[in-house]
C-alpha cells in the first residue's frame, strides 16, 4: 500500500456544489477557505457572523443537513454535496417574518443582533425536535452560542414563544392565546 | 485567522488514507470532525503540508456489535452516540459522557476517533475509553494493530499512533447489564473544558459488595488517568458513603496538573476527589437500580 496517491490532490481550487437554502450552487473554492468565508464572501450570505473564527462564540452557526454546526470550523470543500441553511432561508422580506423571527422581535430577543442569526437557526432546530422544553432546558440548548447583550432571558422567552406558535400551527386548532392564523409551521 | 495553504486530500477509503499518511508522514494531519483542528489551523498553530480529510470514508462510520464487543468507527459523530440504541444498550456510559463534550454544535461534527486521537486529557472520550478498557484499532502501511486505551495515551496530546497510522475504530467491551456507571464533570460554564471529570463502572456481588470497579479521571494530568488506587481501596468493600469518600481521596496523588489560570493544584485535587466520589456514587446507585429491576 505504498502507491503514491498524493499527486491527485493539490493546494489549489476545487469545484463544489452545495445546496444552499434550497438551491444548488456550484462554485470554485480555494481548498483552505472555511465554509463561513465561502458563505459570506462568495455567496453574500452575511447573516453568517464571524465572532471568533475558532469555534468559541457560535455566531457562525448554520444548519448542515439540518444539524447546527459552526461554519468557521468547516472547510467549504467539505460542504460539497451537502445542504446548508442560513437564516436567509426563513424570510428574505422584513415585512413577512418567519414566526421564529417574529418571536425574537416581539420578545426583544435581540439587541445588537450579532448572535441572532445563529440563535434563530438553533431555535428552528430545537423546535423541530418537537419536544416541549423548560426554560432551563432552553438555556442548555442554546449554550453553544454566546450573546453579549441580552442576558439570555429574552432569548429564552423568544424560543418559548416561537415554539408555542409553531407547535400550535402544526397541531392545528385547540391552542392557547399564542396561536395566530399565520403560524402554520414555517416555510422550510 | 485563515488556515495556511495545505494539500487537501479527501480519500474515500481507509487504504488510501493510510497511503497518504505513509507518503506525507509527520507533515500531514488527519481531519476528522475538525472541532480542535480547525481552530488550530485558523490560528495557524498547525501548519500541515497535507490535510487528510477522512469524512468521506463510509467504512469509518459504522457502529457494530461483535459478540461481546461494540465497535465504533472512528468517523462516527459524537452526537450519534447520544441516542443510538446499540450504544445505549451495550455501553451506556458513553451516551452519558458524550453529552458533556462541548456544545451540540460541536458534537454534530466532532467524531469519536478525532477526540481520542487528539488526546486532550480533559476530554470525555479518552477518559471513558480508559475506564472501559477499550481497544483502539489502528491501520498502518503494514496492516492493522490494536492498542489498549491505557497504553494509547502517552503524554500531553501524545499517543501511541505512528505518523503513518490512522485510527480506524474503537472497540468497547459490552458492559454487563447489571453494571452501574457514572460520569461527572465540573466546568465553570456549560460546555467548557472540564476542570475535573471522572467515569466509573461498577459491578456489585450478590452480597452487595464491590465485585469490580473501574474509575478514570479527566483533566487532572497530561493523560486521562486510570484511578487504580481508588479501585483497590474499594475492592471487596461495601459501597457505603464513607467507604466511597475515603477511597476517592486516593486520587489526590494522581493530580499532576499544576496551577494555571483555570485552577490551583489544590483546588484540582479537591475537585478530583469530588468528581470521583460522585461518579462512583452514581454508578453504585445505577447498579442497585439494575439489580432491583432484574
Ligand atoms: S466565529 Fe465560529 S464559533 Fe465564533
Ligand atoms: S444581541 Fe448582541 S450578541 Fe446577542
Amino acid at each position: 500500500m505504498t502507491t503514491s496517491t498524493g499527486s491527485k490532490y493539490g493546494t489549489g481550487q476545487r469545484t463544489v456544489t452545495v445546496r444552499v437554502n434550497g438551491r444548488d450552487v456550484t462554485r470554485e473554492v480555494s481548498t483552505r477557505t472555511t465554509l463561513a468565508d465561502f458563505l459570506r464572501d462568495d455567496l453574500d450570505l452575511v447573516s453568517v457572523h464571524l465572532g471568533c473564527e475558532h469555534g468559541v462564540c457560535g455566531c457562525c452557526t448554520i444548519l448542515l443537513d439540518g444539524h447546527s454546526v459552526r461554519s468557521c470550523l468547516m472547510l467549504a470543500v467539505q460542504a460539497d454535496g451537502h445542504a446548508v441553511e442560513t437564516v436567509e432561508s426563513l424570510s428574505g422580506n422584513p415585512a413577512e417574518l418567519h414566526p421564529i423571527q417574529e418571536s425574537f422581535a416581539e420578545e426583544q430577543g435581540l439587541q445588537c443582533g450579532f448572535c441572532t442569526p445563529a440563535m434563530v437557526l438553533r431555535t428552528k432546530e430545537i423546535i423541530e425536535t418537537g419536544r416541549e422544553l423548560t426554560d432551563a432546558e432552553v438555556r442548555h440548548e442554546i449554550s453553544g452560542i454566546l450573546c453579549r447583550c441580552t442576558g439570555y432571558q429574552n432569548i429564552v422567552n423568544a424560543v418559548q414563544s416561537a415554539s408555542a406558535k409553531l407547535r400550535c400551527g402544526a397541531a392545528g386548532a385547540g391552542c392557547g392565546a399564542a396561536a395566530t392564523d399565520d403560524s402554520t409551521g414555517g416555510r422550510h | 485567522m485563515k488556515p495556511p495553504a495545505f494539500t487537501y486530500c479527501d480519500p474515500d477509503s481507509v487504504d488510501e488514507a493510510v497511503a497518504l499518511k505513509n507518503e506525507y508522514g509527520i507533515d500531514s494531519l488527519v481531519l476528522a470532525g475538525g472541532q480542535s483542528l480547525l481552530p488550530m489551523l485558523n490560528i495557524r498553530l498547525a501548519r500541515p503540508e497535507a490535510l487528510i480529510d477522512i469524512n468521506r470514508i463510509s467504512d469509518l462510520q459504522k457502529i457494530e456489535r461483535w459478540s461481546d464487543v461494540l465497535e465504533i468507527g472512528a468517523g462516527v459523530r459524537q452526537y450519534q452516540l447520544e441516542d443510538h440504541p446499540l450504544v445505549q444498550e451495550l455501553v451506556p456510559l458513553l451516551p452519558q459522557a458524550v453529552k458533556f463534550i462541548g456544545h451540540i454544535e460541536n458534537r454534530h461534527r466532532g467524531t469519536v476517533g478525532g477526540s481520542i486521537a487528539h488526546a486532550d486529557s480533559a476530554a470525555e472520550l479518552p477518559c471513558t475509553a480508559v475506564a472501559l478498557d477499550a481497544t483502539l484499532v489502528v491501520r498502518g502501511p503494514s496492516g492493522s494493530r490494536t492498542i489498549a486505551a491505557r497504553d494509547f495515551f502517552q503524554g500531553w496530546m501524545t499517543t501511541a499512533l505512528e505518523p503513518e497510522e490512522v485510527l480506524v475504530a474503537v472497540r468497547y467491551p459490552v458492559m454487563p447489564w447489571t453494571a452501574g456507571h457514572g460520569f461527572v464533570e465540573v466546568a465553570r460554564r456549560e460546555g467548557d473544558f472540564a476542570l475535573a471529570g471522572a467515569a466509573a463502572v461498577v459491578n456489585l456481588g450478590e452480597d452487595g459488595r464491590i465485585a469490580s470497579l473501574a474509575v478514570s479521571a479527566a483533566s487532572i494530568s497530561d493523560t486521562p488517568v486510570r484511578a487504580t488506587a481508588v479501585e483497590q481501596a474499594l475492592a471487596g468493600e461495601l459501597p457505603t458513603k464513607e467507604n466511597i469518600a475515603r477511597a476517592a481521596k486516593e486520587i489526590v496523588p494522581s493530580v499532576t496538573s499544576g496551577d494555571d489560570m483555570h485552577a490551583t493544584r489544590a483546588y484540582r485535587q479537591h475537585l478530583a476527589t469530588v468528581v470521583v466520589q460522585r461518579a462512583i456514587t452514581a454508578a453504585v446507585a445505577r447498579a442497585h437500580e439494575r439489580s432491583n429491576a432484574q
